[in-house]
């Protein structure tokens, strides 16, 4: 019983904070400013789409990995995928958080586009480095 | 972080001497683990007097943090006390079990305090909510594994999966967020207000 007390709990403050914890690194992300050649790649020009985060997360994984962002960009593709089971079970029902899962995950998109663009000056830095060398 | 360092190296030697299933790499294993956790509690104590602090609450966080282990503790041996078998395993187990549930809630209570008083330091709400990730998993775990003790198979090996997002999580947030970083707490509740 006590344990079935502490599973349940568990699960509904896991919830509460893995979104929370996603959307704190969503609005760190958010005042990041795309640069003309990240949004020529990713075609992001204002308000990215959720539609858009399956593309971006492949252009991520063909940039060379940075070991900090990783556990954001795992954090948030899990967030995303969340986000899609929300939006297609419950959220047919209600339109109001049909509205706010596409808005949160138009966000997912833009978060993976600002670490697209980190990894792509990490890239270029490192082959300065190595042409320096 | 260094004693999770300390501890992984101690782990490490431990299965390479005595391999993965010995008994004394599951004690090494099992004690280790009830002094992180300890210093967690104590990590998030700290955590609640960097919340606290503009009340000059320090000396009730203080002393709030040690009645609450010692309850934990004594509570502990209570259930404990009844199974005489290896009663100080027992005991350091269990002990870190509540501890887990206890710092989960814990947690909890700073995250509503953070809401209420409006704090805004990025790095401060980051490392409370990766906090709060952290004892969620560990709790659910442990209760997962004391309802349907067959699943153990399952949930014993991902507890190694769940030790590392703690250590990248807090990275993250003093590499990548500046110490002047600010967000509105108000946008990161789940239920807006």
């Amino acid at each position: 019983m006590m344990a079935a007390i502490i599973l349940v709990c568990s699960v509904v403050f896991l919830l509460q904070f893995f979104v929370s914890y996603c959307r704190s690194l969503i609005a760190a992300s958010i005042k990041h400013p795309l640069s003309a050649e990240v949004q020529d790649v990713t075609g992001i020009k204002s308000s990215a789409s959720g539609e858009d985060f399956a593309r971006v997360v492949q252009l991520l994984q063909l940039c060379p990995d940075r070991p900090e962002d990783r556990n954001g960009v795992q954090a948030i593709g899990a967030y995303f995928g969340l986000l899609g089971f929300v939006r297609s079970t419950i959220a047919r029902l209600m339109p109001t958080l049909r509205t706010w899962t596409e808005r949160e995950r138009g966000q997912c998109t833009y978060f993976a586009a600002v670490t697209l663009e980190r990894r792509i000056a990490f890239s270029r830095d490192m082959f300065a480095q190595q042409l320096e060398t | 972080m260094a004693c999770v360092v300390v501890s992984e190296l101690g782990r490490f030697k431990v299965v390479a001497e005595y391999g993965f299933s010995s008994r004394q790499y599951q004690y090494f294993y099992f004690y280790s683990d009830a002094i992180l956790t300890i210093f967690l509690y104590f990590a998030l104590s700290t955590l609640y007097a960097h919340v606290f602090s503009e009340m000059k609450a320090e000396r009730y966080v203080k002393m709030g943090t040690l009645l609450l282990l010692a309850g934990t503790a004594l509570f502990t041996y209570a259930v404990v006390e009844q199974s005489t078998a290896k009663f100080v395993t027992h005991f350091v187990v269990d002990l870190s079990q509540n501890l887990y549930f206890v710092g989960l809630v814990l947690t909890y209570v700073l995250w509503a305090a953070i809401l209420k008083l409006r704090e805004t330091r990025t790095r401060l709400i980051q490392l409370v909510l990766s906090l709060g990730v952290y004892f969620s998993l560990y709790a659910a775990n442990y209760a997962i594994r004391n309802l349907y003790p067959p699943l153990s198979s399952v949930f014993v090996p991902l507890v190694q999966v769940f030790s590392l997002f703690l250590p990248l999580a807090w990275a993250y947030a003093f590499w990548r967020l500046p110490e002047e970083a600010r967000l509105a707490p108000a946008r990161l509740a789940v239920i807006p207000r």
